[in-house]
């Protein structure tokens, strides 16, 4: 019978999904070569809030992604530990209809396996001294903040010393394909001028909002939006808990703490390419007046950046503002659709990323015979400065 | 569009290309950055121009480079406030590997042996309580290994093997807090021929610090801390075991 070392498998795309994906499978012992157009992390990966999520903000309306989310959560802590500030978080209602909320939350994560504590106001305002003194109820969740390209990095680096190759600076010029069947990616490495062909058994697409970029070099359809959204960080850290407005998926509904900054998030639209993302100045605004209701001394701190990140949200191409989009992930075998070796996986979050891959390497193994469990729940990741030391 | 811009950026590739100033007009919208500018210049103009980014709110510390001369991280330097040409250099003294991209291994090769743990203590709303289960509030250290003090400082110029002000920052960093960090091990570092000793105190590396970590300052804490503790010894008769 073959052996997984027989096998060479190429990842398009140095994000979270892409790590976590080299991670799983140098662990099941394939051969692993990663390409990424620029630095790892560099697309969207690095540009999120930072948000370790406990699923909260979906246990309602998208129950699947919030299923993921929790468990995740209590994976990534276990494998990434001294990676997390574990403050939890805080869903905070702040007039009487965000409080009519509190009986769907909380029915939601129940229903999601999400662990909840309400909290009066005077409990939290007693955490969270700079909260609107309005508020009404809070809930706590498992909430925490990561660095959003330090965590990545630890799946990188374990997976080099798993003996990945992992190629920055190295873009996908050709998916190379014959009759049918995709064999590799002829790429161009910046750093050394050269143009070569990797030789490939499967090519997973893992290159987020520009997976449908990818895909279109095969010939090969994914239905993917680029969904962007405005970020804004403000000087100063003015909770240590993650805050969360208790109400229905919306702009500017959350402020993540990370460091001496306070990152307010987000809006959401749709664009064709997310190498041209916008920063329109009436999000940035929207994203003071929002925070500052949660937390008004965050309302009027000062602008230290704002920029625009682009989700790779899985949905209809008439999709119009990406929040009725799901924040599951989904891992297309394109032989359904007749190309062999090839395989896309696109969605979900940072929160997820070790998730998806695991699933993405399930069905990679299955398309080379392979049988070999994920061991990725289990195996402590090296820290992150190992990842420039291998 | 608003801003129109004269970019000269640095382009070398070791090995197979000279180091030259390539030159790259842009118009800009009004809130373009630096690290934006030079983000369409490699989507229109240059697609093997390399550099690093990531969080694009000066969080992960990839993007230092010389931007005029100084020192910063390119996503948090706005283009209208700089003048109609700009020059951007990659960091000095870590060795360039691709146009803007320096060698960020020989940077972790003196930060990681400090062995500082990335999760300390949070200061902040000391007067909070945390929630039941949590002991007290953690955070992200705020050094982000972004290489800029070691570019700014004169001494890592001319000592290839000085420590430089980020690992020292980073020992002092497990002396205040030790958490489960071998202090001895960064202490016999900063301590080292090639240590804190070597610091001029020029100070450059506080003034470049993105994120308020003033690495100067700590390397002066450390010498304290190194001439208190060397004074107990040679006071004490039982030397080091005291």
């Amino acid at each position: 019978m073959a052996k997984p070392a027989n096998f060479h498998v190429v990842i398009v795309g140095g994000g979270a999904t892409g790590a976590a994906l080299a991670h799983d499978l140098a662990l099941r012992g394939l051969r692993v070569t990663l390409v990424e157009r620029g630095e790892v992390t560099s697309g969207t990966t690095g540009r999120h809030h930072g948000l370790l999520h406990s699923g909260g903000r979906y246990a309602v309306k998208d129950p699947e992604s919030a299923r993921e989310c929790i468990e995740e959560n209590f994976i990534l802590r276990k494998i990434a530990p001294g990676s997390f500030e574990l403050n939890d978080g805080l869903f905070v209602a702040i007039t009487e209809e965000d409080e009519a909320y509190l009986p769907r939350f909380l029915e939601g994560c129940e229903a999601c396996g999400i662990p909840t504590q309400v909290l009066s106001r005077e409990e939290a305002l007693r955490l969270e001294p700079n909260l609107n003194p309005q508020v009404r109820v809070a809930v706590r969740v498992p909430d925490g903040t990561m660095d959003a390209m330090r965590l990545p990095l630890r799946f990188l680096a374990t997976a080099k010393k798993n003996g990945a190759v992992v190629r920055p600076y190295t873009e996908v010029l050709e998916v190379l394909k014959r009759n049918g069947t995709v064999y590799g990616v002829r790429v161009r490495d910046h750093v050394t001028g050269r143009e070569e062909d990797i030789h490939a058994d499967v090519v997973v697409n893992a290159a987020g909002p520009w997976s449908g970029k990818i895909a279109a070099m095969v010939g090969v359809d994914v239905p993917i939006r680029p969904s962007p959204g405005v970020l804004v960080a403000v000087e100063g850290r003015w909770t240590n808990m993650v805050i969360n407005r208790l109400h229905p998926a919306g702009d500017g509904d959350i402020i993540v703490p990370q460091r001496g900054l306070s990152i307010i998030g987000t809006t959401s639209w749709v664009v064709d390419d997310p190498d041209a993302l916008d920063l329109p100045e009436d999000h940035v605004r929207l994203m003071f007046e929002k925070g500052g209701e949660m937390v008004p001394v965050v309302g009027k701190a000062p602008l230290w950046a704002a920029w625009s990140a682009a989700r790779p949200l899985v949905g209809p191409r008439q999709a119009e503002t990406g929040r009725e989009l799901s924040r599951t992930f989904k891992c297309f075998d394109h032989a359904d659709e007749g190309v062999e070796g090839f395989v896309t996986i696109t969605g979900g979050k940072a929160t997820t990323a070790r998730g998806m891959a695991e699933v993405t390497a399930d069905v990679v193994c299955r398309k080379l015979g392979l049988d070999v469990p994920s061991r990725t729940r289990e195996v402590v990741l090296l820290p992150h400065t190992a990842y420039y030391r291998l | 569009m608003g801003l129109k811009r004269v970019f000269r950026v640095f382009r070398y590739k070791p090995g197979w290309s000279r180091p030259r100033y390539e030159t790259y007009t842009l118009d800009l919208p009004e809130w373009a950055t630096v690290l934006e500018a030079l983000m369409r210049i490699r989507r229109d103009h240059a697609p093997d121009l390399t550099l690093r980014h990531s969080c694009l709110h000066g969080s992960c510390g990839t993007c230092g480079m010389r931007i005029n001369g100084r020192e910063a991280l390119a996503c948090l330097v706005k283009v209208q406030d700089l003048p109609e040409r700009i020059t951007v250099e990659p960091l000095y003294n870590l060795g360039v590997v691709s146009d803007l991209v320096v060698d960020m291994p020989a940077f972790y090769e003196k930060f990681e042996p400090v062995g500082r743990p990335l999760i300390r203590r949070s200061e902040y709303l000391p007067q909070a309580v945390p929630p039941e289960g949590i002991p007290h509030f953690t955070r992200l250290e705020s050094c982000i290994e972004c290489g800029l003090c070691v570019s700014a400082c004169p001494v890592a110029a001319t000592d290839e093997a000085y420590l430089g002000p980020a690992a020292l920052a980073a020992a002092w960093r497990v002396v205040e807090e030790p958490r489960d960090a071998r202090v001895w091990q960064a202490l016999a570092l900063a301590d080292s021929p090639h240590g804190c000793w070597r610091c001029h105190l020029a100070l450059e590396c506080s003034e470049v610090c993105p994120t308020g970590v003033k690495p100067g300052h700590a390397i002066a804490a450390l010498r304290a801390y190194l001439l208190t503790s060397q004074a107990v010894r040679t006071a004490s008769p039982m030397g080091e075991a005291s």
